[in-house]
């Protein structure tokens, strides 16, 4: 891991409004190369919404600055933020019928690297990760997340992440809806991803995946804020005690 | 029966029925105006037996006294102007037409879909003729072996007058619609096919295969026979745009699948966007028979066609998979008819259709099922895509169920390219343009599959382009 000053992603005051409500409340998050990051928080704090907003919906109206490898990417599209090396996992994948995920995913990974990878080579690769994923060859010629089950569309995510090798990722709750063997399979992915210096935010509202996934640095999000920050040790504490003795934190207005 | 002629035969039969050796007649084309002086010349230009003659002439009394139909696009409908068109042309007049009138659009997408140069000239109306006769004199050795006969309908009519008299217009009577009645007064090119008893004909047949014929009329007319246990593939069009200074397009296309056989019927046409796209195609299937219409539409000002099937034997199966793209300004009206006659017999639609700009799709279906066919299974699926707030669709499915027994689906779906899938699309590199495109491929990919590799790759191309410029 890489703790030099150079933060693979960063990011300063952002607030999200969805229509005329704000969502995300100010957040800041610096992430380094390689670096796992938590973000643990009850449903509708605002968690994916952040997500969303730092890839670039379109939908989401985001206020603050987003920075990627040092360059401002605040108001970039999403493509061009992928290009440059930022990835998310949904929460929700949706589905794209009649694209399969192997033709999806040539075309995700000729942008993402900026050059058409010869078909031989790429399906080389291509059943070489779902192969680490335990996944059956059949899935690349399935259309694209139509009709999976929850594990299994997570389980394409992660495929994504490993073939996309981006510099940084969004992980929304990854982890939910996942039997144990898909969890440690994900798992294994994810800590891949951080071997090749990946730096990873996690949404999750479990502690489950942090038995299999090490995170460096813990943050608790609360109505659309980070309320509090710390090491590992915080997980097990939320685990222990819920959410609600970090209530007069959240209404005070951050750490 | 007369044996099918070789190429060189052909060659010359086609300097006979041409006259390429008379002046006067090499120029001949009717005035323009449809009336019984001109049903008169045409058939006896084309030297037909009496029986033709007069099924030409009745077929225009029927056109004259019939109405427009008043469903459909009756705005459209309205503006051809019956006077205005020459109904019948000689294939060597075609070629009238200059290069330098082909829109630039046209030129454009030739260029695009990479088609040869003879090719685009044939296309575009420049030339009459395409000839590739190295594919067609291998494929014709085969086909002769097997006992298939494949001319262009007038020969087909000359040379096997009694299949044609016992088949012709059995399917689509001249009084079916008015488009049908124009059709049988006029018609002129079209494919003539019949495929013995249990014969399979392993490759497609193209219309492109037959040389020196008039295989882009006005007013085709096209019927195939499959007899007993026979099996036929029949491809009609390209992807390349056609283009013509002829507005009105009517063709009628009349399938007879006989016992146990099995007839696929693919189209895939381009019309530039002058033509109004009128065509009847029905066939009768009997007894365990398959009959399949995959039919792809693109381009034309109005398509109104709704190809059929007549299931008459018991177990027959009918399926029409189809797919319209109207851009803007186009009005595709498509659809198909399914009609139970004999007890378990299924059929299945799968219509698909992709409205752009101000472009305009609508389903118009028919299943009917008579009473006493028990045990029949019939399945309609609608799937429309929206490009751009001011597209339309609209279907209008009919159910005529007169049996208790009978298991009937029917599923409409209409969607526009969802914010969400393009946010994750894009979310992974992939631009707004080309995450657009991937889902309107998508969105066909059913329709594709089914399409031989070259037509498939083809047709994707062509998407590609008319989806150029559709942001919004
Ligand atoms: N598209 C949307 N339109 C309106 N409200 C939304 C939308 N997406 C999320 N919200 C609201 O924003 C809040 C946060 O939702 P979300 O970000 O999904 O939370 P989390 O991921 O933490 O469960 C919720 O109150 C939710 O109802
Ligand atoms: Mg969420």
């Amino acid at each position: 891991m890489n703790h030099d000053s150079n933060p693979v992603f960063s990011c300063a005051g952002v607030r999200i409004h969805i229509g005329e409500k704000e969502v995300v409340k100010g957040v800041d998050l610096t992430v380094q190369p390689g670096e796992i990051h938590a973000i643990m928080g009850p449903n509708g704090s605002g968690k994916s919404t952040l997500a969303n907003g730092l890839m670039g919906h379109p939908a989401y109206a985001v206020e603050g600055t987003v920075t990627l490898a040092g360059e401002d990417v605040s108001s970039l599209p999403p493509d061009e933020k992928a290009r440059r090396g930022m990835f998310l996992a949904f929460q929700y994948p949706v589905a794209v019928p009649g694209v399969t995920v192997a033709s999806f995913l040539r075309a995700a990974v000729s942008a993402v690297r900026g050059a058409d990878v010869p078909v031989r080579e790429f399906r080389k690769e291509l059943l070489e990760r779902m192969a680490d994923l335990e996944m059956d060859p059949a899935f690349a010629g399935r259309y694209l997340n139509d009709g999976f089950s929850g594990g299994e569309k997570k389980r394409v995510e992660i495929l994504q992440l490993l073939m996309l090798k981006p510099r940084f990722a969004l992980l929304d709750e990854t982890d939910s809806g996942l039997d144990i063997d898909a969890l440690k399979v994900v798992a294994r992915g994810i800590n891949t991803a951080a071997s090749n210096d990946t730096g990873m935010v996690l949404v999750t509202h479990y502690q489950r995946l942090l038995n299999y996934v090490h995170p460096h640095v813990v943050h608790v999000f609360m109505d659309g804020r980070i309320v509090r920050t710390g090491g590992p040790e915080l997980a097990l504490e939320l685990e222990e005690r819920g959410y609600d003795w970090l209530e007069p934190a959240a209404a005070a207005g951050g750490v | 029966m007369a044996s099918t002629p070789t190429v060189a035969d052909i060659g010359s039969d086609y300097n006979r029925r041409y006259g390429f050796h008379d002046p006067e007649e090499y120029f001949m084309r009717t005035p323009k105006g449809l009336s019984h002086e001109v049903v008169e010349a045409i058939s006896l230009l084309k030297k037909e037996p009496e029986w033709m003659r007069e099924f030409r002439h009745k077929a225009l009394d029927v056109f004259l006294a019939k109405p427009m139909p008043t469903w459909g696009d009756t705005a459209m409908l309205s503006e051809i102007d019956f006077d205005e068109i020459t109904y019948y042309v000689r294939a060597t007049e075609k070629q009238e037409t200059s290069w330098d009138e082909v829109p630039e659009n046209v030129k454009r997408t030739f260029d695009r879909l990479g088609i040869p140069e003879a090719e685009r000239k044939f296309l575009a109306g420049v030339s009459a003729q395409y000839e590739s006769e190295v594919v067609y004199h291998s494929v014709k050795e085969e086909l002769t072996k097997q006992g298939v006969i494949f001319l262009d309908m007038d020969s087909g009519l000359r040379e096997h007058e009694d299949i044609v008299r016992r088949h012709f217009a059995t399917v689509i009577p001249a009084a079916d619609n008015k488009f049908s009645a124009l059709n049988s007064a006029v018609w002129s090119g079209g494919s003539f096919i019949y495929v013995p008893k249990n014969t399979e004909v392993a490759i497609p047949l193209q219309a492109y295969f037959r040389i020196n014929a008039e295989r882009m009329g006005q007013f085709e007319r096209t019927l195939i026979i499959a007899d007993e246990g026979a099996k036929v593939h029949y491809i009609e069009g390209c992807t390349a745009p056609v283009y013509s200074t002829n507005s009105l397009h009517s063709a009628v296309v009349e399938l007879i699948a006989m016992k146990g056989a099995r007839i696929r019927y693919t189209t895939i046409q381009n019309w530039s966007n002058n033509i109004y796209n009128m065509v009847t195609k029905r066939a009768v299937a009997h007894e365990d028979a398959v009959v399949e219409w995959v039919d792809g539409n693109i381009g034309s000002k109005l398509t109104m066609k709704y190809p059929a099937v007549i299931l008459k034997g018991e177990r027959a199966h009918g399926e029409v998979l189809s797919i319209a793209f109207a851009g803007p300004g186009q009005h595709q009206d498509a659809g198909a008819k399914m009609t139970h006659l004999a007890p378990n017999t299924t059929s299945k639609i799968t219509s698909k259709s992709i409205s752009k700009g101000t472009g305009r799709s609508s389903y118009r279906g028919l299943v009917k099922v008579r009473k006493g066919a028990h045990g029949c299974k019939t399945s309609v699926q609608c799937d429309a895509l929206l490009i751009g707030g001011a597209a339309r669709t609209d279907t209008y499915p009919t159910m005529e169920i007169a049996e208790d027994q009978v298991r009937v689906e029917h599923e409409a779906r209409v969607s526009k390219i969802g914010d969400e899938q393009l946010f994750y699309l894009r979310s992974r590199g992939i631009r707004d343009d080309q995450a657009r495109l991937m889902i309107v491929n998508g969105f066909i990919e059913p329709f594709v599959k089914e399409l031989p590799m070259e037509y498939a790759v083809e047709l994707n191309r062509l998407i590609e382009l008319e989806m150029e410029g559709s942001v919004g």
